[in-house]
């Protein structure tokens, strides 16, 4: 075991990963994957704005646009910001709660298996024939006129990036449930742990439906069902109800966590303990309870008429209040405090006005009767924006740089993240702001390209150069990685100086059975709480054993690539006969993964207590 | 207090107003209102956005006094407030009472616009709007005639309208007169739009309407015209629509080989030029041209003369990508363009 | 107590399925995707409704034309015992008495197979008797999926019982495996829960009009 901690080969590491069950590892490669998904959906984002800066631009074929905004849309959603939230998760939800590892490592590693070869799929359509091209909704009678194999990966790839969300989602639940330390009550975790909880849990009842809608269409398409088949008794808004239940709380599910980052981040620089806490988990789960409610406010055009549109139209508002709740409860965490603009700081703080726009916007967006004046124009495109990019890719951007030490044991650089930041920030502003108006003076959104004398060359030509500068900030977030990794300069447990809780005290990074012995928490901010009475550790909650851990498996990435290969066959079988055995070889190597690991033991390993003590360059 | 707070209300009311009505152009934009519906929704955005404003400016002035008064000068630890009921219960209850004086009058306009009363009436102007790839077909039912890409109705009456597509999901989006409604596959979905007169007049008498929906390669360019006319124009207009049960006999010699060109290369077959609307749906494969010559755009984007229309007629794909047209006949010569625009310019109604 | 310790009936804890974590984990994380499955399952109830009677022409069967209540009820009394006989699996495990655990696990899976066998008999006789295919009207795709749905958690239920009791054929119970039965046994009750609603939904209602 102690041959973990040795240099070793390339191919070896490789291996490593491949087989990985420790969930600090898992988080890196979600962070990889999630971080290659990100630069392409931002490469698309640029592409859009090139041939959206001048009217009647030429840059792209109208085709090609429809692709490159689809797979923006999709990329981003599935494949960036999800997954880099479970890196964050994955890399410190454990540490925070106390616990050696995730309730499932197996079914984390499938988790992130999953999503990997569905996001490969996917994006393999570039070079198989052409990407999708009816939305990231693909709403039912676009994506079934449209031809040849577009829509054919997104609906195999979503679904099995989708399976490998839900487990995660599941795995962190019961990881929350379960595994926590002792003292580690409800009402003492870390709002960043409440919230990934609400938002597993919102996962585990919104990924259904989105699975069965689009096994729909993969039925509709390759395997002659009529689901979505107006003349032969079929119905499409089925397909917008079904994908709309998921997709809203899509919204919380990527949001919640990011408000739980920043929720760690205010509190930690401002060296204050979050104002309202309670109040706090009260919203979260308010939140995560109305996201459900409120779906059809993305329908108020398609027709269910004025009593449904009026309903849905008070509900979505009534998500005001507990958001509400939020934002003032971090202003008031921010008051009094002591506030020191780190790089993470400076997210936070930004975030809060520009979340606040994204969010009355919302309000304007619920109000039915003028939402039909919004529907599906840059209006819209604004909004969502600003509570993606605002809430979300801030979140993310402010927990990279917040956890970065946590998670490699070295600090990314502060002035490059700072000029990161301000040129993101403006240029996220410059390029969404505007799009408000755009919308509302009579720009509908998808549209590849506008006419001249109209009204809209200004604003969108604004819009274009804000993308540059974010495209700007990004490359110099990369250089930053780059130098902090090649500098290599590690750093000790809390290198932030503030931090509150568990996953400051201990290593950075952390060894791989995370605490040599699990603490005691007496307190909300258990760290915190023991700095403050002079202590340098936190006291343990057991005496120090023997600790278990799980053994590593190649047989997540066999049952994913098994799908994988499955996905093709299913694709490709209406036209070749080679199609179906594919089909049902990948689903063999699937299957039979899964009944290898149903039959084959798999006790796990001690870490005898005696290594423990050897292990010098860890402590509790 | 209260009455201070009402005045900077409706002062914001009145500056977002002054801002917002600058916005876009009157034939196109949603800021610049020119009918009943248009100008609930507009008054709806004024009171949203005036709610919003104040809630970013609360937001930003607590924000702005944070930073300012609380960044760190020395070590000390500041004191760990747990929380505080009453705020809390501030904070809680004045987004509810914003949020109820959003949602009255939301769910009054929602009902109003709901109100189809009046449809079902013998003198009433309903349309049938068909949205297909890339264009918009709309029928008269009570005046039994059809015509494509410009709608023509009167100004200062409802109109009723029943939306449905016949291919995938298009959206029916007129901004300056009100806001969209799919067409749906499956359904008709029917709601009103009335255009006031002055309005129109400033517009120029034509208002500018889009497809809000994805709907293909083209989604962007599938444009739509309203003309709005006065009650007796409108009535000359549908006078004239109904006198052409006939194919129009073309007057000047180009023309007349126009029409033969029109019918030889089976043009016909998709689009009539006659404006009864006794054909089935299903056989209104492209849109209707009788009144092609008095539209004041070709496939809604361009303006109509000869050049645009050669242009359009020469090479369908590079206007409209993806459109059906496209491929569906030999390619003309240029003799054969100039007939076929002269022919197809010369088909009028209301001269 | 080590997940790997040799058991006696003496030392065989109360609930062996929670005695350790990873069998908590198991057990709640379970319970969560039965959850999950049951709003994939309420998606699928939901469509069905929507779609239900939903064909191109007059010449298609509808609901009331195809269900017959002699198979149907057949199907659901093999179904309902397969249940009881696994609640008896799962009471011999609590009592580590392996051999009459699987005893009744090997009754669940045949009372399972006679299910499916009957299942299939009924998908067939509706293709090739009323043409309803799953191509030919909505209510076809419908009806099939939802049912075919539920047909296939069986079929992996079965191959998952089979699995673990093939596997376990001489070891006997251990901490280690008793969470696998009782999950298996939780999944197996799941499936019937939802042929009950099927059984109203789809039949009962169908029948009626």
């Amino acid at each position: 075991m102690n041959s973990y901690a040795q240099k070793r080969g390339f191919l070896a590491t490789l291996w490593d990963y491949l087989t990985t069950v420790d969930h600090k590892k898992i988080a890196i490669l979600y962070l990889v994957a999630g971080g290659f998904f990100f630069v392409l959906g931002g490469i698309e984002a640029l592409l859009i704005r090139v041939q959206l800066a001048v009217p009647n631009n030429d840059f792209m074929s109208a085709d090609m646009f429809n692709q490159v905004m689809t797979m923006h849309g999709t990329t981003m959603i599935f494949l960036a910001a999800m997954p880099l939230l479970f890196a964050l998760m994955n890399a410190v939800l454990p540490l925070q709660i106390g616990a050696r590892d995730v309730a499932f490592p197996f079914i984390n590693a499938l988790g992130f298996w999953l999503f990997l070869f569905g996001g490969i799929f996917l994006n393999l359509s570039w070079f198989l024939g052409g990407a999708p091209d009816a939305g990231w909704t693909s709403y039912a009678s676009l994506s079934l006129a449209s031809e040849g194999k577009r829509i054919d990966f997104y609906t195999l790839g979503l679904q099995i990036s989708g399976f490998g969300t839900l487990m995660a989602g599941i795995n962190f639940i019961v990881t929350i449930i379960n595994m926590r330390t002792t003292g580690m009550t409800y009402m003492r975790m870390p709002m960043f742990t409440w919230t990934t909880f609400v938002a597993c849990s919102l996962i585990l009842f919104a990924f259904p439906p989105l699975t069965i809608s689009i096994f729909f269409l993969i039925f509709d398409r390759l395997f002659g069902a009529q689901f979505f088949n107006v003349d032969m008794g079929g119905n499409t808004i089925i397909w917008e109800h079904l994908f709309w239940i998921f997709g809203h709380p899509e919204v919380y599910i990527l949001v919640l966590p990011a408000f739980g980052i920043f929720s760690e981040v205010i509190s930690t620089f401002s060296r204050k303990r979050l104002f309202g806490y309670a109040s706090m988990v009260f919203a979260t789960v308010l939140i995560g309870f109305l996201g459900f409610m409120v779906w059809a406010h993305h329908m108020f055009t398609t027709g269910l008429g004025p009593i449904a549109n009026a309903i849905f139209a008070v509900a979505t508002m009534a998500i005001a209040v507990p958001t509400g709740i939020k934002i003032f409860n971090w202003l008031l965490t921010m008051w009094g405090g002591s506030i020191k603009l780190t790089t993470p700081m400076l997210y936070a703080v930004a975030f809060i006005p520009s979340f606040v726009i994204g969010g009355v916007t919302g309000i304007m967006n619920a109000a039915s009767v003028a939402d039909y004046q919004y529907h599906d124009t840059y209006f819209v495109v604004g909004h969502f924006h600003y509570v993606i990019l605002g809430g979300v890719v801030f979140a993310v951007l402010a927990g990279l740089h917040f956890y970065w030490p946590k998670m490699f044991g070295t600090m990314l650089n502060e002035t490059l993240g700072k000029i990161t930041f301000w040129l993101f920030l403006i240029g996220f502003h410059l390029t969404f702001f505007v799009q408000h108006f755009l919308g509302l003076m009579g720009m509908p959104r998808r549209t590849f390209t506008f006419l001249e004398g109209q009204g809209l060359e200004t604003g969108n030509y604004i819009s274009s150069i804000g993308s540059v500068l974010m495209a700007v900030a990004s490359v110099i977030l990369v250089i930053n990685i780059i130098i902090t990794s090649v500098k290599n300069k590690k750093v000790g447990n809390d290198p932030w100086g503030d931090g509150r809780t568990l996953e400051w005290s201990i290593s950075s990074p952390p060894p791989y059975y995370n605490f040599k012995q699990l603490p005691l928490v007496r307190s909300i901010d258990a760290y915190w709480h023991e700095k403050m009475e002079g202590r340098k550790e936190m006291p343990p909650a057991e005496p120090l054993g023997d600790i278990h851990m799980p053994n590593p498996s190649f047989i997540p990435f066999m049952i994913s690539f098994g799908l994988f290969i499955a996905a093709f066959g299913a694709m490709y079988r209406p036209d070749y006969s080679w199609g179906l055995p594919v089909l049902i070889g990948g689903l063999v190597i699937t299957f039979g993964s899964m009944l290898v690991r149903s039959l084959k033991d798999d006790l796990g390993t001690y870490i005898k207590k005696e290594e423990l003590d050897d292990d010098k360059g860890v402590k509790a | 207090m209260k009455r201070f707070t009402r005045w900077r209300l409706s002062l914001l009311l009145v500056i977002m107003a002054f801002i917002l009505s600058g916005c876009g152009e009157p034939y196109l934009s949603s800021l610049r209102p020119a009918g009943e519906v248009a100008k609930k929704q507009f008054h709806l955005m004024l009171l949203s956005t005036a709610i919003m404003v104040l809630v970013i400016l609360v937001v930003t002035t607590l924000f702005v006094i944070v930073l300012i008064r609380f960044r760190r000068k020395d070590d000390r630890i500041p004191e760990q407030v747990e929380g505080s009921h009453k705020l809390e219960v501030i904070w809680t209850v004045i987004p509810i009472i914003l949020i109820l004086i959003l949602a009255l009058p939301t769910v009054k306009a929602t009902l109003a616009l709901g109100n189809m009363s009046g449809m079902e009436d013998e003198d009433a102007v309903v349309v049938n709007v068909r949205a297909s790839l890339y264009w918009w077909e709309f029928e008269y039912p009570n005046e039994g005639i059809v015509t494509s890409q410009e709608l023509v109705v009167p100004t200062d009456e409802k109109i009723f309208f029943n939306l449905t597509a016949s291919d995938v999901k298009h959206s029916f989006w007129v901004p300056a007169l009100g806001g969209t409604l799919d067409t749906n596959t499956d359904n008709v979905n029917t709601f009103w739009l009335q255009i006031d007169s002055d309005a129109a007049e400033e517009a120029g008498n034509l208002f500018y309407g889009k497809c809000a929906e994805l709907c293909g390669p083209s989604h962007a360019l599938m444009d739509s015209k309203v003309r709005a006319v006065s009650r007796d124009e409108y009535d000359r207009w549908i006078k004239g629509m109904k006198a052409a049960k006939e194919p129009q006999k073309p007057e000047t010699a180009l023309a007349k080989k126009g029409e033969e060109i029109f019918n030889e290369k089976g043009c016909i077959s998709c689009h009539a030029v006659t404006s009864a609307n006794s054909t089935i749906e299903a056989a209104r494969i492209g849109p209707n041209l009788t009144d092609f010559g008095e539209r004041a755009y070709v496939v809604g984007i361009l303006q109509n003369n000869k050049e645009e229309l050669k242009k359009w007629l020469k090479n369908p794909e590079s206007v409209k990508p993806a459109n059906k047209m496209t491929g569906t006949y030999e390619e003309l010569t240029e003799e054969e363009l100039d007939a076929l625009a002269e022919y197809l310019l010369s088909l009028k109604v209301t001269e | 107590m080590q997940i790997q310790e040799k058991m006696t009936f003496e030392t065989w804890p109360a609930v062996p399925e929670k005695e350790t974590l990873e069998g908590r984990n198991k057990f709640l994380g379970f319970w969560l995707f039965l959850g999950g499955e049951t709003v994939l399952f309420a998606t699928l109830f939901a469509t069905y409704l929507a779609l239900k009677d939903k064909v191109p022409g007059p010449d298609h069967p509808l609901a009331q034309d195809l269900y017959s209540m002699p198979l149907v009820f057949v199907m659901t009394m093999l179904l309902l015992t397969s249940s009881l006989t696994s609640v008896y699996a799962i009471y011999h495990m609590k009592n580590f008495n392996f051999k009459k655990m699987r005893f009744w696990f090997i009754i669940t899976v045949l009372l399972g197979l006679g299910f499916l066998g009957c299942e299939i008999y009924e998908f067939n006789h509706y293709v090739h008797d009323y043409n309803h295919t799953f191509s030919s009207s909505a209510f076809g795709s419908a009806f099939y999926t939802l049912v075919g749905f539920h047909g296939a958690h069986v079929i992996f239920g079965l191959c998952w019982i089979t699995a673990l009791v093939v596997r376990n054929w001489r070891r006997g119970l251990s901490l280690y495996n008793a969470p696998k039965f009782y999950v298996a046994s939780l999944y197996w009750h799941f499936i019937d829960v939802v042929w009950v609603f099927i059984f109203s939904v789809v039949y009962l209602m169908g029948m009626v009009g």
